[in-house]
């Protein structure tokens, strides 16, 4: 046997780049063919479409590609503008989560009760999950989470989510989710949609998508029980008005899934992405594994910890649109630490906790604790900063929420024309 | 029957090459004549006390290497002949080579155990050689056999156990053999010779124990008189113990815990006192645990639960003992240690072992190692500063950037000023570290630097003053040039941050190339390897007429090679090693300037003149040389196109010679690389050249000499010649065809179980399939109909890949599209053929499912041109 082989010298890694330039030489080579080959087909299949009566062929049809008219950058209009796929796939790293961070309408946190709660507003119980959007076009489905990775990849029964053996489903046709994947029951739960069989609904109201959500994916069969070929099931969840009994009913009430907190929608909202006050996220104890947030390790810090942006003005500000300052950082830190601004910072909040005045945030005791983990992409929000700060000092419990559709002003009760349970 | 060979051997090893060449023909010529007469006639020479020792010795490796053969194929050939070989030829051949180890010549001995060893991996698996065990342990147990015969016999009784596997016995020869090896290590019985054989016989043995390494009675038995052994009295002994060991803890990590403590203090001593011959291998011994943490964290998936072997983190225990004692070693450096690159000693071994071990455990490390960085790194004894710097840049590796770049910021300023240290070692180390540093924490591209905009020019300063340095230090300097602009390559608005400086590294680099002070040659090379990173990584937009300068100083050098006078085969060598930097970096900047429309006239403009010197270097022909310019040759043609065709008529005869090194075959497999790329930029024009071009290729593919690894890339460029010449492929059909089938033929019966050949296997399979498509397209308008008698042979082929779970993905991408370019092609001749075909809806269907969008859009255009077949 040949002697242990001598350990590479660690200290002489010799540069050696005439493999690097063989290696690249045979990439641009492989390139290049494929680009030639490919040409070939491209002429073929140019000919075909112009001689060929057969209007099935697959040849003529775009690769995904989503994009509907919009020219506004609003709000809204933004998702539609920004949800080209094929754009998308090109992103890399940071963008990609950012850019899908963007792409879903995320709820703020309930930190005081709105008004009209039993009128404006439905509740549910949220599916403890990953929050991912669903998008089935051209014959496949694919998951992606809101960091941009994908999920799964996989044929659905969805309209365009799979490939059928007559060739159906035009290219136009594709639909978007807003799911939460729940692993033990391996099903997606859809708790928004957001266009269905290429009808685009971000710009209808809660009140309708959830109609339509209810009626359509039943329909699709996409429902079923999994077989073989259509491995994930996706499921609707028991929505409620937000009365007392439905409030209840979403607190208390049976449901498949581990619940995580309960979310409340307001029916005449649109989809909207990023942040929103319109739709909100409650939890407690008993609707929730996870009511105070954890650290790295999965263990609850002594002291509440959040995450602020860097701003040039060494202000520490959420991510909010418009931003909420939380103080400025000292000078010394950011030049013994050489931040840049921009950066996301971890800090402590200390035992002066936070103060207000007139509701609105006038001091916080900020301890830094150093750079927050790279793969987080967006600073904490002001209302999580707060529910947080809530729920380890005065929580607002579900009894408060009773209470105030109790309360004189919100008596008048209107018969709901949707009973989203079942 | 023997023939007398005695003479041709030695013969053989004359210093006369006339003389040598005329014996090695003659030897030639009496193994065709009869093989087996010489196989024997080879035995009986090395088996004969009365003959010369270097006869007896060449008589054992040309039988050595009549049993044996690196490559597969001809090992198989091998194996054959000698299994073909008459019964009573091949029973005296092994009588002589088992009575040669009692020889009194220590030569023949040792080369006879090879020798048997080899027979023994082809007949024992076929149960031919039954007696062979036998007698060996016969020789070990008689008491009165000489302690000479003992020790050879040991040899080949650990060469055996390497050769075979301990499927191949009973498991009672099993036990019978690793307890004769294993007693030949005991102390009572034996002299050293004997046990020093034992031992490194125990070694070769290893594998073979497996089944007695999962005993546990068995296994601490065996452990047991490993590390007893490990202290023996003789050095040597404790070497090979040491390195029996090593091997364990690579092959039997999962049961090593309860040894774990014995192990650590027989390490430890050693490292601390031993010989450093055998502390280096206990050195070594911690290295290969941190190989087998590192693997299993690697393969590791939490996701998927796996339950592989477990990880039993061994470092991570052992880790507050096992750092300090590393972290000692690196003070034990010798004075020239950065001079000589065949030096190894125990400082570089503890500080490779100190990085494997940060690697392993990650953040943990840091708190060990930054004490010993803090006091060291200010002390006045070099060694101290040194061993610091090095132990700080070994552990930049491993732990998380939020743990390393607050150190590294902090640190950073202090390691520029200390490529002013008063010692070269120091400097050295430094600017290793520093080379680490952007290597590991600087990615400007990916939105992460531990080097700001700020202090880049502070940074480049230092550097650029320190590649004047002595020429150890100027190397290192390079190294770390090469990776701070590597963090610059595509990373948008960030790589303009490199641009005001790049007149300045590239000079500084060019004047670092020019120094004649180096001993070798190896600063030049890195400096011009670090150019060429330089040039790829930078901006072009913003650096194009840098680099347009550039140009023409490289040309002017590679010019001036040829008038370097050459009086020495050591002249020769050092113009060709020129040469081929030189045209390395003139094949990166072509690469370069010809990516974008704005600077390609550059290259159009001074291709005339580049080609003239490639014609040159070619002129002066030395291989490597051959190789680069052939490289650079190819991005040319790119860059040029069809223009190419004027260079054709005096640059064929070097293709041609190219494609007939059979020798260089990485020469060969580039040229053939360059073919395609001619092709592509010349079209119909290359039709003059095809003749000759293909009569080579085919060859080149019929050859058993040249190396494997060359035949996919002719096939590939079939393809590329046919779609190039198009309906004038016609003549050479009936000769590319069947070379195409017969591979097709191959790949079907190659070996899976083996990852070398399975990836042989894909590109093989790729290259046919990229053959067809190009013949096929190249045919498609003008005649169709010369494939149609290879169309079912294809779809077969086709068929067979696409059952094939285990296949590629740029095979599958491969073979749907030539699917499609079959039906393309041939139309409506095929509509019966693929009507037949139920494997296609499948495969179609598995591609139109892939996450790959090529591959879906590729399906996608196969599954239309297959129902265009359909409805004609």
């Amino acid at each position: 046997m040949a002697p242990h082989d001598l350990r590479r010298p660690f200290k002489r890694a010799a540069i050696s780049d005439q493999q690097k330039r063989r290696e690249l030489s045979l990439l641009r080579q492989a390139q290049n063919r494929r680009d030639a080959q490919q040409q070939a087909r491209c002429l073929a299949s140019s000919i075909l479409s112009l001689q060929s009566s057969a209007p099935e062929s697959e040849t003529e049809q775009p690769s995904i590609d989503i994009e509907t008219v919009s020219e506004t950058e609003h709000e809204s209009e933004a998702l539609s503008k920004d949800l080209d796929v094929g754009r998308a796939s090109k992103l890399r790293g940071p963008e990609v989560r950012k850019w899908f961070a963007r792409q879903l309408m995320l709820p703020e946190w309930m930190i005081d009760v709105p008004d009209r709660l039993s009128q404006d507003w439905y509740v549910f119980a949220r599916p403890a999950g990953k929050r991912c959007f669903v998008v089935s076009s051209n014959g496949t489905t694919v998951s992606r989470q809101r960091n941009g990775s994908i999920l799964h990849h996989f044929p659905s029964a969805l309209p365009a989510g799979s490939k059928t053996r007559d060739g159906s489903g035009s290219a136009q046709s594709y639909c978007i989710l807003d799911c939460i994947f729940h692993e033990s029951d391996q099903t997606y739960y859809v708790i928004d949609m957001v266009c269905w069989n290429g009808y685009p609904l971000y710009d209808c109201t809660a009140e309708f998508r959830f109609y339509w959500l209810n009626s359509k994916l039943e329909e699709s069969g996409a429902c079923n029980a999994p077989s073989h070929h259509l491995k994930f099931r996706f499921s609707t969840v028991p929505v409620y008005n937000c009365d007392q009994s439905g409030l209840y009913a979403a607190y208390t009430g049976v449901v498949p899934y581990v619940k995580d907190g309960l979310l409340f929608y307001n029916k005449h909202a649109h989809y909207q992405t990023g942040n929103t006050p319109l739709v909100l996220v409650w939890k407690d104890e008993n609707c929730s594994q996870y009511v105070i947030d954890t650290d790295g390790k999965g263990e609850i810090p002594s002291q509440q910890q959040v995450v602020l942006e860097l701003q040039d003005d060494r202000k520490l500000v959420t991510s909010d649109d418009p931003p909420v300052s939380f103080g400025c950082l000292d000078g010394d830190i950011i030049e013994k630490s050489g931040l840049q601004s921009g950066i996301l910072l971890r800090f402590a909040i200390g035992d002066g906790g936070l103060s207000f005045v007139d509701g609105k945030l006038e001091k916080a005791d900020l301890i830094y604790l150093g750079k927050s983990n790279r793969a987080r992409a967006f600073a904490d929000s002001y209302s999580k900063v707060i529910f947080q700060f809530m729920v380890r000092n005065s929580p607002l419990k579900v009894d408060d929420l009773l209470a105030s559709i109790n309360s004189p002003d919100d008596q008048e009760k209107t018969p709901s024309d949707i009973e989203m349970a079942g | 029957m023997a023939m007398e060979i005695t003479q041709f051997l030695l013969a053989a090893q004359s210093a006369d090459a006339k003389v040598r060449t005329e014996a090695e023909a003659s030897l030639r010529q009496f193994q065709e004549q009869n093989m087996p007469v010489f196989l024997h006639s080879l035995s009986l020479e090395l088996s004969n006390d009365e003959k010369p020792v270097e006869s007896r010795r060449l008589a054992g490796i040309v039988l050595k290497n009549s049993l044996d053969a690196k490559d597969a194929i001809r090992k198989e050939q091998l194996v054959q002949q000698w299994m073909a070989i008459d019964v009573s030829i091949k029973s005296q051949i092994k009588d002589f080579l088992l009575k040669t180890l009692g020889s009194s010549v220590p030569e023949a001995r040792h080369t006879s155990s090879q020798v048997i060893a080899k027979i023994a991996s082809i007949e024992i698996p076929r149960k031919q050689w039954p007696e062979l065990i036998g007698s060996l342990l016969n020789n070990m147990t008689q008491q009165d056999r000489p302690a000479f015969l003992k020790q050879a016999t040991l040899e080949t009784l650990g060469y055996v156990c390497e050769e075979i596997s301990h499927e191949d016995l009973v498991q009672d020869e099993v036990n019978a053999v690793l307890t004769a090896v294993v007693q030949g290590m005991n102390l009572a019985d034996h002299g050293p010779e004997v046990r020093l054989a034992a031992t490194k016989a125990l070694y070769n043995a290893l594998e073979f124990a497996q089944t007695n390494f999962e005993n546990e009675m068995e296994r601490n038995y065996i452990m047991k008189v490993v590390c007893d052994t490990a202290m023996s009295e003789e050095v040597e002994i404790r070497q090979a113990a040491f390195e029996c060991l090593v091997a364990i803890a690579s092959a039997y990590y999962e049961v090593l815990e309860p040894y774990m403590q014995t192990l650590f203090q027989l390490t430890s001593n050693a490292v601390k006192g031993d010989e450093e011959t055998v502390a280096l291998q206990a050195i070594e011994f911690w290295s290969s645990i941190c190989d087998e943490e590192i693997e299993l964290q690697e393969f590791e998936s939490p996701e998927s639960g796996d339950s592989g072997p477990p990880h039993s983190c061994f470092i991570e225990k052992a880790l507050s003992s096992l750092v300090p004692l590393l972290l000692e070693t690196l003070l034990k450096q010798e004075e020239d240690q950065d001079q000589d690159d065949t030096i190894w000693n125990i400082s570089m071994a503890g500080g490779t072992c100190l990085g494997l071990v940060s690697r392993t455990v990650g953040d943990a490390i840091v708190p060990l190692v930054m004490p010993f960085v803090e006091s060291n790194i200010v002390k006045p004894d070099w060694r101290c500063r040194e061993a610091a710097t090095y132990a700080f840049g070994s552990i930049l590796e491993g732990p998380t950037v939020d743990k390393l770049s607050p150190l590294v910021q902090a640190g950073l300023e202090f390691l520029l000023n200390a490529m002013k240290d008063g010692n070269n070692h120091v400097k050295d180390t430094t600017a290793w570290t520093l080379s680490r540093i952007f290597e590991l924490l600087h990615s400007p591209a990916t939105g992460f630097s531990v080097i700001s905009p700020e202090n880049l020019k502070r940074v480049l300063v230092v550097l650029l003053e320190s590649i004047k340095d002595a020429p150890n230090v100027a190397e290192k300097v390079c190294g770390a040039i090469y990776y701070l602009v590597q963090g610059y390559e595509d990373a948008g608005p960030s790589s303009s941050l490199l641009t005001p400086y790049l007149t300045d590294i590239i000079s500084c680099l060019i004047a670092a190339s020019d120094r004649t002070d180096g001993g070798d040659s190896k600063l030049r090379s890195s400096a011009y390897e670090t150019l060429n990173e330089v040039v790829r990584c930078s901006n072009i937009s913003e650096t194009s007429s840098i680099i347009a300068q550039l140009l023409p100083v490289i040309m002017n050098k590679l010019g001036q090679t040829m008038e370097i006078q050459i009086v020495s085969s050591d002249d020769r060598e050092k113009q060709g090693d020129l040469q081929a930097s030189l045209c390395g970096v003139l094949q990166v900047i072509i690469q370069k300037l010809s990516s974008t429309d704005e600077t390609k006239p550059i290259i159009l403009q001074a291709a005339d003149q580049i080609m003239l010197l490639f014609l040159k270097v070619f002129g002066c022909r030395s291989s490597t040389v051959h190789e680069e310019a052939m490289l650079a040759i190819g991005a040319l043609a790119y860059a040029t196109g069809s223009q190419f065709e004027k260079y054709m008529p005096e640059f064929y005869k070097y293709l041609e010679m190219g494609l007939q090194n059979f020798e260089e075959y990485q020469v060969c497999g580039i040229t053939v690389g360059v073919v395609g790329d001619i092709c592509r930029a010349l079209d119909d024009k290359i039709l003059p050249y095809c003749d000759g071009i293909m009569g080579l290729l085919l060859k080149d593919l019929a050859s058993s000499e040249l190396h494997r690894s060359v035949k996919p890339p002719i096939f590939s460029c079939f393809g590329d010649i046919a779609l190039a010449i198009g309906e004038h492929f016609e003549k050479y059909v009936p000769y590319a065809l069947p070379m195409m089938q017969g591979a097709a033929e191959i790949c079907a019966k190659i070996e899976t179980a083996d990852d070398e050949m399975m990836d042989y296997g894909n590109q093989l399979r790729r290259s046919i399939f990229e053959a067809y498509s190009g013949i096929l397209q190249g045919f498609k308008s003008v005649k169709p109909d010369v494939m149609l008698p290879y169309a079912q042979h294809l779809l077969k082929f086709i068929e067979l890949v696409s059952r094939d779970s285990q296949r590629d993905e740029s095979v599958t991408k491969a073979a749907v599209a030539v699917m499609g370019d079959l039906a393309d092609a041939l139309g409506s001749n095929i509509k019966l053929m693929l009507k037949e075909c139920a494997f296609c809806d499948e495969f179609l269907g598995e591609c139109l499912q892939s996450d790959d969008e090529q591959l879906k859009e590729t399906a996608g255009w196969t599954q239309g041109m297959i129902r265009r077949v359909m409805v004609l």
